[in-house]
């Protein structure tokens, strides 16, 4: 089976992130990249059900700057197979990039599409329904499993994804609120991944060495027939409100009775 | 005039809180814009969850049968696009709940409009406000479009007020797609405790109780309080996914927030800040939830809430 997989380069979430003074943007000097945690989880599921299920592939795309290439061959180190850069450097919306992907699987034709449930930095959380619904494909947002990380079928590395006997629909299940939900989706379909599906694997160093030599096929939104002027601009950014700093309390009681008589909460 | 088209959530035919807070986002909007605002239920018991919205004042559309049952995207988008379009909606809101982000994506994608997710603040007529970076950032966005879907953090919106007169319940004809998805089981976690994002009070635990909640949930116990968790809790397993606070789990903003054993890390504040006062108890003095904290005492949890738990037994 072809199974492609979304990588967006995001802001390193460990690095200081702080507005811009004239609140355009945030400041991206002296910021690390890396690709997103999701999409981590989205590939690391992808390589488990291409072993389980040979013979298989593993495409891995992206939207974004020349750098990008970078996250797509962290992705190839991790054991994808190839990539696929679409290249523009001015900001795309989550609509502006289900768009582009959408051009992509049309040309790709993959049985399965998995991807980040949200980006860390713009945290929308829609760019795989909305792909999902421009495909006119069945969806499973928020792929979880039912056992933990710490599980025995996690350390054997089995993919929380099953596909059926026929291999022609796959059972997820679901991080919804107030439970889990399994649902069963016709292939091809898009699933977004959740953090609890899996933890993802390290890239080795002989892996690595052989991600460069990988291919990876550059285009353009143009290229494919792609219009991708945000339906949504960002038109200012701006630090969010500074908690008032609190006080430290030397034991229980006089907590509980600064709860009580100061803050009123109980 | 055009309308703004409020999609409900319900279950069992039971309003979920969360929609009440979508409904005040509408009004807002509708105070700028000066539209009309209709609700849409859809789903098995949607017939009984419409009545309890149109007490708000607002005409309701039913989507009720065997096709609707589940709350499948494809199906629950599908129609609440259908009824969008034959209300001549310009505008549909919804509250940022699983369910919400699970559909309105699909329904803008139907009605070419532009989504603003997880909105914290209706500026104008199209501009909201919404947090990126894990919180790091609040933006201004600006939806081009002239149709707009917009899902809301339901914390920061309070619950509308009920209306004069109940507004008219009427069902909906939709067509209904064929599904290329099909609902297996729900694995409910049932508990007894209020839900997480409506409770007064939330004690949430994280790795510093090694999996022992019980000092998590005595304290909650006397609190009245719902019960959360870091991720690192809920990545091991001691407690289930559905208790996780922070920028990819739930977010809440309690009168009272008590974090034991959670070190603070900006994904955890982006769950929990709204909060109106903030109680940090860790071994660490350093850990940085005692820069959100109001109250921070430093301290072993296994000692301090079991003293705490009695502390306020003796006050009530
Ligand atoms: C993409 C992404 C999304 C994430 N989303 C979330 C999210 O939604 N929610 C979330 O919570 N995290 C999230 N995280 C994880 C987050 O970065 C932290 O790893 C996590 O919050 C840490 O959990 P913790 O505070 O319980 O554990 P730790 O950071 O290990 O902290 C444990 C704390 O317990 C204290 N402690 C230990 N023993 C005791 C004791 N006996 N008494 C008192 N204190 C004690 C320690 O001093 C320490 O401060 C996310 C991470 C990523 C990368
Ligand atoms: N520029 C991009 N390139 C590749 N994948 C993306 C891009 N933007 C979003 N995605 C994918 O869509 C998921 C959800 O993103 P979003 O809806 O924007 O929060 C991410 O986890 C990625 O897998």
């Amino acid at each position: 089976m072809k199974i492609l997989v979304t990588i967006k380069r995001v802001e390193d979430y460990e690095s200081k992130i702080k507005v811009k003074p004239d609140n355009s943007w945030i400041v991206t000097d002296g910021v690390n990249y890396r690709a997103n945690p999701f999409d981590e989880i989205a590939v690391e599921e992808a390589l488990r059900l291409r072993d389980t299920n040979m013979p298989s592939e593993v495409v891995v795309v992206s939207v974004g700057p020349a750098a990008a290439a970078a996250e797509i061959r962290s992705g190839l180190a991790m054991g994808a197979d190839r990539g696929i850069l679409v290249k523009h450097d001015a900001f795309v919306d989550s609509d502006g990039v289900a768009r582009v992907l959408k051009a992509v699987i049309d040309a790709e034709k993959p049985d399965l599409v998995l991807m980040g449930k949200q980006a860390v930095d713009v945290d929308d959380n829609v760019a795989g329904q909305l792909l999902a619904e421009y495909l006119g494909w069945g969806q499973a947002t928020f792929a979880s499993k039912k056992e933990s990380l710490e599980s025995p079928e996690e350390k054997a590395k089995k993919p929380g994804i099953r596909l059926t006997a026929d291999k022609k629909s796959a059972q997820v299940a679901r991080e919804v609120d107030g439970g889990l939900e399994i649902l069963e989706v016709q292939l091809p379909a898009i699933v977004t991944v959740d953090l609890r599906l899996n933890v993802p694997r390290y890239a080795s160093l002989p892996n690595i060495m052989k991600a460069k030599k990988k291919p990876i096929a550059e285009m353009t939104p143009q290229q494919l027939g792609v219009d991708v002027v945000p339906k949504v601009k960002v038109v200012k950014v701006e630090s969010p409100p500074q908690r008032a700093a609190g006080v430290k309390v030397p034991d229980v009681q006089t907590l509980v009775q600064k709860l009580h008589s100061e803050a009123k909460v109980i | 005039m055009a309308t703004i088209l409020v999609v409900a959530e319900q279950s069992n035919g039971h309003l979920k809180k969360a929609t009440l807070s979508a409904l005040t986002a509408a009004q807002q909007v509708a105070k700028n814009t000066g539209a009309n605002i209709a609700g849409v239920v859809i789903g098995a018991g949607a017939g009984q969850a419409a009545q309890d919205l149109a007490a708000y004042g607002i005409p309701v559309h039913v989507v009720e049968g065997a096709a609707f049952e589940h709350a499948l995207a494809e199906t629950h988008s599908a129609a609440a696009a259908e009824v969008a379009k034959k209300a001549g909606a310009g505008e549909v809101v919804i509250a940022a709940t699983a369910y919400g982000k699970d559909i309105a994506p699909r329904i803008a994608a139907k009605l070419g409009a532009g989504l603003a997710s997880d909105v914290l603040a209706i500026v104008g007529a199209n501009q909201f406000k919404r947090a990126m970076w894990a919180g790091n950032a609040i933006a201004t966005v600006e939806v081009t479009t002239p149709m707009k879907v917009v899902t809301v953090r339901a914390t920061e919106f309070g619950a509308a007020q009920k209306g004069q007169a109940a507004g008219t319940v009427t069902p909906a004809q939709v067509s209904a797609p064929q599904p290329k998805t099909k609902f297996v089981e729900f694995n409910e976690v049932k508990s007894a405790r209020p839900e997480l994002t409506e409770a007064r009070v939330v004690v949430s635990g994280g790795r510093g109780t090694k999996g022992d909640f019980k000092p998590i949930e005595q304290l909650a116990d006397v609190l009245n309080a719902a019960v959360g968790a870091s991720r690192a809790v809920v990545d091991a397993g001691w407690q289930p996914n559905d208790l996780q606070v922070g920028q990819t789990g739930k977010v809440v903003a309690p009168q009272l927030y008590v974090a034991a054993g959670i070190s603070g890390a900006i994904q955890h504040l982006a769950g929990m800040k709204g909060s109106k006062t903030i109680v940090a108890i860790n071994k660490d003095a350093e850990a940085p939830i005692f820069q959100v904290a109001d109250y921070g005492l430093v301290a072993d949890l296994f000692k301090a809430l079991p003293e705490m738990a009695e502390a306020v037994k003796k006050l009530q």
